[in-house]
């Protein structure tokens, strides 16, 4: 056993560790969500957010362009105030963009899922989107189908 | 009576122990200074603690994402979300199996063979034969191999997580017909860069500090007779495996919980 | 050098002077803690009570770093050899050159050589430790034990376990040494034959305490009937054959009852 053999190994070794490193930044983790700058943040408020988290995902037709980054309530209007981070490339979402959160199949994750209005002004940084539809939440929607029953 | 003196005696055992480890971890972290000097016997000490266990780390983290791979499928297609299975691979090996198997893997392979030549060293009079030469064991013996074990066990984890998810996208992808894009796709809308990967590879350097400790000083600490050795070999690999499964529960806690 | 310990178990008052230049042989029976003896002079263990001087220092007080200075001055043979087992004879006897001293590497290579023909073992510099047989490895020892020139030698029980011819060749090697390199010796040993043939002056030690001393052939002439029974080697005398143990009639005729 040389030494060269062993200063090879050990550098295979090492080199073999940090590809394994780069591959979980790379191509398991969301890492291109980090990548090209950090976009720009939009608020929107909602009377109920349902199971919405941070981190969820925030899509145009399905596509995904941003994130939520942050939820808290809002006691001056007793609603829910959600920010998200939409990646600076979608810098062309009308003012009255609708947002609304939706579930992924009946057992997925919730979304915030945006929908371009047509006025000629974009939102920019810090802007609030006006138009919001709240979660669906299952109880409610049960709810309200047992009343209708009921007054039948 | 006897019984709470034999539970005093046990607990003091146990402190005495503990305080040992400490001054001698202690010791252990002094002699890392002057290591800088001598990158060669860190070299030696890679080779064969992070090298040799390469091997049985590639092919274990082969099977573990394979056999992740099939289970998940199983699972998740009764509910018609075979698509996620990427997710479900890959969160589960960089989040836990990755780091957990890896150490005990590791305190099996490495961690054992370490205990064991440091403990016979000290048996064949090697180390205090050393100390009459001038030289620091601490130094020369003891810091390398820890500096090693330390190094390795995160970047063999990074393997073994890596491996893994390529083994259940043999699976997944290649026997059971997922979707290859939406393997990839859905691993990574929803494995997070600092919370999952990040998180993974803190808890594996903490591993690698608790397994590179527990070797290095079962073998400092043994009886040097053949019987002492092989008895701290043994309580290398079942301490190692009892500390970190606690810790993981305690870290995850920490780290996930309030998720 | 001034040695005194107290420490009722292994050592009760023990006081040893070791005089410069000379070879001192420390005998006693087994178990009487000669190993533990040098492990204190070479200040691997601590005393309990009182101190050793080594050229005026006070071995237990000295700071890690002024220890590891003044074990640079101290050889030890171990009685296993303790050779690195993962090095072969060359750099085991290069080694504490090299862990201790910047010497370029031509120069380790003579020292390492001349050191190796003083024990006769230069042809086997290539060997691993596994290949020597027990007189070879405690050869290479003491060539790696005098490596950096100590002023110190220490031999634990060199003689034990030697066929005759290696153990002449290491009595004729501890006493050239001393005399050519100007070294103190220390020989703990209990192979009597051999320590008398090359001490200059003889501690005779057992339960704890000096019994007698002297040079060789002055414990020959004068020693007390204890010094006698261990110098001759007779199995009965003040050290008694038989382990404490009950009368050993009453013992049989009991049957193992009591």
């Amino acid at each position: 056993m040389t030494t060269r053999w062993i200063e090879i190994t050990v550098g295979i070794f090492v080199a073999l560790g940090l590809a394994g490193l780069f591959m979980l930044a790379l191509q398991v983790s969301n890492l291109g969500e980090y990548r090209g700058g950090e976009g720009y943040e939009v608020h929107a408020h909602f009377n109920n957010i349902g199971g919405l988290k941070v981190r969820a995902p925030v899509t145009i037709s399905g596509v995904r362009v941003g994130r939520v980054t942050d939820i808290r309530y809002d006691p001056q209007r007793y609603q829910a105030r959600v920010t998200m981070n939409i990646s600076a490339a979608h810098d062309y979402l009308p003012t009255d963009t609708q947002a609304s959160i939706y579930t992924a199949g009946l057992l997925g994750e919730q979304y915030i899922a945006l929908e371009p209005g047509g006025e000629e002004e974009v939102l920019a940084d810090g802007d609030t989107i006006l138009f919001t539809q709240s979660a669906v939440v299952l109880e409610e929607l049960i709810g309200r189908m047992l009343v209708n029953m009921t007054s039948d | 009576m006897g019984a709470f003196q034999r539970l005093g005696q046990w607990s003091l055992g146990v402190l005495e122990r503990l305080g040992r480890g400490h001054l001698f971890l202690f010791r252990t972290l002094l002699a890392l200074g002057p290591l800088a000097m001598r990158p060669r016997l860190l070299i030696r000490e890679l080779y064969s603690v992070g090298v040799l266990s390469l091997l049985i780390i590639v092919v274990s983290g082969l099977f573990v994402g394979m056999v992740l791979g099939y289970q998940g499928y199983i699972t998740l297609v009764d509910f018609g979300a075979a698509e996620i299975l990427g997710a479900v691979v890959a969160l589960s090996l960089v989040r836990e199996l990755g780091p957990v198997v890896t150490a005990l893997l590791f305190a099996g392979r490495a961690g054992s063979a370490l205990t064991a030549e440091i403990g016979l060293m000290k048996a064949t009079e090697q180390l205090s034969s050393m100390e009459m030469m001038a030289v620091d064991p601490y130094k020369r013996v003891i810091a390398p191999r820890f500096l090693a074990a330390v190094i390795s066990l995160p970047l063999l984890a990074a393997i073994f997580s890596a491996v893994g998810v390529m083994g259940g996208y043999f699976i997944g992808v290649g026997l059971l017909g997922v979707d290859s894009g939406s393997y990839w796709s859905q691993m990574q809308a929803s494995v997070d860069l600092f919370e999952d990967v990040m998180n993974g590879v803190i808890k594996s350097m903490v591993f690698g500090l608790v397994a590179a400790w527990i070797a290095v000083y079962e073998g400092y600490d043994c009886a040097p007779t053949s019987e002492g050795v092989s008895r701290a070999t043994t309580r290398t690999v079942v301490h190692t495996a009892l500390a970190v499964l606690a810790l993981d529960f305690i870290l995850t806690g920490l780290m996930f919980g309030d998720l | 050098m001034h040695f005194a310990r107290g420490d009722r178990k292994i050592f009760d008052g023990l006081d040893i002077t070791i005089p410069r230049g000379q070879v001192t042989a420390i005998m006693g029976p087994s178990g009487t803690g000669k190993t533990t003896l040098l492990r204190l002079i070479g200040g691997q263990l601590k005393p309990d009570r009182g101190q050793v001087l080594v050229e005026g220092q006070d071995v237990h007080r000295l700071s890690l770093r002024e220890l590891y200075r003044l074990r640079r001055r101290m050889g030890m043979l171990f009685q296993s050899g303790a050779l690195l087992t993962d090095l072969n004879v060359f750099d085991n006897v290069a080694f504490p050159i090299r862990e201790n001293t910047r010497l370029p590497e031509p120069v380790v290579r003579n020292l390492v050589l001349m050191k190796l023909e003083a024990v006769g073992l230069r042809g086997a510099w290539a060997l691993q430790p596994s290949e020597l047989s027990g007189g070879m490895a405690r050869r290479v020892a003491l060539a790696r034990a005098i490596a950096l020139d100590p002023l110190l030698m220490m031999y634990d029980e060199p003689f034990t376990g030697l066929d005759p011819i290696t153990m002449a060749v290491i009595v004729s090697l501890i006493r050239r040494l001393n005399d050519a390199l100007g070294m103190t010796s220390i020989v703990v040993s209990h192979d009597v034959a051999e320590a008398n043939s090359i001490a200059d002056w003889v501690y005779l030690i057992s339960d704890g305490r000096v019994v007698d001393q002297g040079s060789p052939s002055q414990l020959q002439r004068e020693a007390s009937d204890w010094s006698r029974q261990f110098l001759e080697g007779l199995p009965d005398g003040p050290v008694p054959f038989h382990y404490p143990a009950p009368d050993y009639l009453d013992d049989l005729m009991t049957g193992g009852r009591s």
